[in-house]
Parts: structure tokens; sequence; C-alpha cells
């Protein structure tokens, strides 16, 4: 049977469409407007072609914080995904506890970003803070507000404090949506705890757990608030982020052509790896 | 109106009146010839052809930068490659 094709349907995409042209894409053509020219102010701009892209390329500043940023990145995707996945495999299924539990899940995502870094500010601390003083208590020297590695360590720990339930609902979710019959027929089969998670519970939550990986690939490769608020991105620029470091290059040095320039390269990375997640998403389900 | 705020130059607004001919003319397209052609191509990924514009305007980008950083600030060699590019994925991605 032939489709019926109603172009009338697009007229109703036209509100959405009128409203990404004035949050995303004016301001992305303004950015790109920016990013060949050199401005002192006053609306005065003097074209400079690729110069800003070329400077941003071959500068080690920018080289620094991009491997940083992959560096946070790759950390917090291989800490919080499989304790995610942990935890929710150590949730209970049925029973009042669940609710307790995804309560207690749900707490730190809903804590506004800004609140966590001025939070794990004071909890770090190495003189009030509790973590702080418990661990240099221990013996181990800790200030994140001089040490890179200590700033470091509280900047991982506080992300996957604040975004491991994230992952937690999604692998939970999948998980609860198994039926019943796999685990019998696993049980009847005499599968072991691992094989039950190998072959029944892992290709089950594929998909979230797509889902999972992407949103915080992309939360991560973009956090700003909760780092800058920690440690400013310091001590030094030991946790400069790629976001971090174009806002300096933006608002405290008015650079606005070569942080324009680095928007455009960021903007690409995203774009890139969103798509990438997005098509092996989209051919999976196509294929299962 | 005035516009002068998003600092248009002649060079920028070609490249976005290009996207947009290109979208236009993707449009076109899918009126005389309605489905998006989908096809298995030698990535082994389904691809329409709006996914293949997406890949080559993105593929493209990447040529760029790489040119810009690798090479110098001459880019009709990597507009060249792009295009070239941008045949073969139309052709066979």
């Amino acid at each position: 049977m032939d489709k019926t094709w109603n172009n009338k349907a697009w007229f109703m995409v036209l509100p959405v469409l009128v409203l990404v042209a004035f949050n995303a894409i004016i301001p992305l053509m303004t950015v790109v407007n920016y990013s060949v020219q050199e401005t002192f102010g006053n609306n005065l701009f003097f074209f400079e072609g690729v110069k800003w892209f070329q400077e941003v390329l071959n500068s080690p500043r920018f080289h620094s914080s991009l491997l940083r940023q992959f560096a946070f990145t790759g950390l917090i995707l291989l800490i919080e995904v499989p304790l995610g996945v942990a935890v929710a495999l150590a949730m209970p299924r049925s029973g009042p506890w669940v609710a307790v539990c995804l309560v207690l899940m749900s707490l730190p995502l809903l804590i506004p970003w800004n609140v966590v870094g001025a939070m794990w500010n004071i909890f770090a601390l190495p003189d009030i803070g509790l973590l702080g003083y418990v661990i240099n208590a221990m013996g181990i020297s800790y200030n994140f507000t001089s040490q890179p590695l200590s700033a470091w360590f509280t900047v991982v720990l506080m992300d996957v404090w604040h975004w491991t339930s994230l992952v937690v609902l999604l692998a939970y979710a999948g998980l609860v949506s198994i039926p019943d019959a796999y685990y019998q027929a696993a049980k009847i089969d005499g599968a072991s705890r691992w094989s039950v998670f190998r072959f029944i519970q892992l290709p089950k939550m594929k998909r979230v757990l797509t889902i999972a990986v992407l949103l915080r690939f992309m939360d991560s490769f973009m956090v700003y608030t909760e780092p800058f608020v920690l440690t400013g991105g310091g001590p030094g620029n030991a946790t400069t982020f790629l976001s971090i470091d174009l806002v300096k290059a933006a608002l405290g040095e008015f650079n606005l052509g070569i942080a324009a320039a680095m928007s455009i390269i960021y903007f690409l990375m995203t774009l890139l790896v969103s798509w990438l997640f997005y098509t092996l998403m989209t051919q999976s389900e196509a294929e299962g | 109106m005035d516009l002068s705020w998003m600092a248009w130059t002649w060079q920028t607004a070609t490249f976005f009146g290009v996207i947009l001919l290109l979208l236009v003319g993707m449009t076109v397209w899918e009126w005389a010839s309605p489905g998006g052609a989908p096809r298995h191509g030698i990535l082994g990924l389904d691809t329409t052809r709006g996914d293949r514009l997406f890949i080559s305007l993105l593929g493209s980008a990447y040529i760029h930068l790489a040119w810009l950083g690798l090479v110098g600030p001459n880019l009709w060699w990597a507009l060249a490659l792009s295009i070239v590019y941008a045949i073969g994925v139309f052709r066979f991605v």
C-alpha cells in the first residue's frame, strides 16, 4: 500500500524551528563570524581569516586543556559506568527498599551544580572540611588548593558522587525490564552468576548503557560549573578543562576571536562523538 | 533590522549561503525522489542521503582543521580534498 504523504505536517515543526534558530543557529552563526575577526570592542571588527583557528590548533595551552579534558572524561567513564552497573545490580528489585534506594540515588542529581561545587569545596578543605581533615589525619598529605593530584582526586570524586546515580538509575531501569522467564531459564541450565550477567543482563542493558555513556560523555566533556567552583581551574592550570579555558579566553582575556575558534573546534568534537553514539544506537536498534 | 552585532563578513555569509543552498538542494532532491534513498554502504551503516550530507560536512570540517593544523592556512587543497571526500561519501557510504 502506498504511503500517504502530507507535507502540511511540516508546519507543525515551525515553532520548534524558530526556537532552535533563536537559541542555537543564530548564536552559532555569530560565533562563526567572530572566529574569523579581531575586535577591540565598540562593535568594530577586523577580518583575520583563519588565523585564530591556526593559533588555537598550534597552541600548547589548548593541547594541555584538551588532554586534561580527555583524561577527565576517560576517568569519569571508567569509574562511573562499572560502578553504576554494580550498584544497580546490588539494588533490590522488589519490596519497600526499592523506593528508598531510588530516592537516595536521585538525591545527588537534584542538587544544582554550583551548590555541589561549593559543598565539596567546604567538605574537602584540609583544615575545616571533614574529607580533608580525615585524609590528613590518616597521614596522607592532602590539600586540593595547592596539590594538583589532590585537586584531581577531589574533582573526580565529586563528579562520581554527583553523577554515578544517573548510570545507576538507567542501568536499574534496564535490569527491571528483563522478564523473569530469562532468569528461570538460566536457573534450569545451571548458569553461574557471572553467566547470567554476561549473557542476560549485560545484553539487555546495552541500550540504556549506551545512553548512559553518551550522557556522561557529553556532560563530563562540557563540565564547567563544578570544577570551577571547587578549584577555579587550579592549582595553576591543573584542573583547567576545555570549558574553563574557553571562558578564561573569552571573558577573562577578552580574546573573542580565539575563544570563538576554540568554541567551534570544541563543538565539532562534541558533534562527532554525539553522531558516533547516535549512529551506534540507531544501528543496533535497527539490527536488534 | 540592524544585524551589526552578528559581525557579518562576506566570507562567512558565503559559507552559510552555501550551506543553505545545499539544504535547499537536498529538499528539492527529496521532493523529486522521496524516501531519502536509503542504503547499506561500505562503512556497514544504513544511511539516507541526508546522513551522507551530514557525514560529508562533518568530515570536511575535520579535513580543513587537519590541513590548517598540519600544513598551513592555504585551504584550497583542503577544499578540493573535501569535495573528493564528499563525492566518495555520496557514492559509497
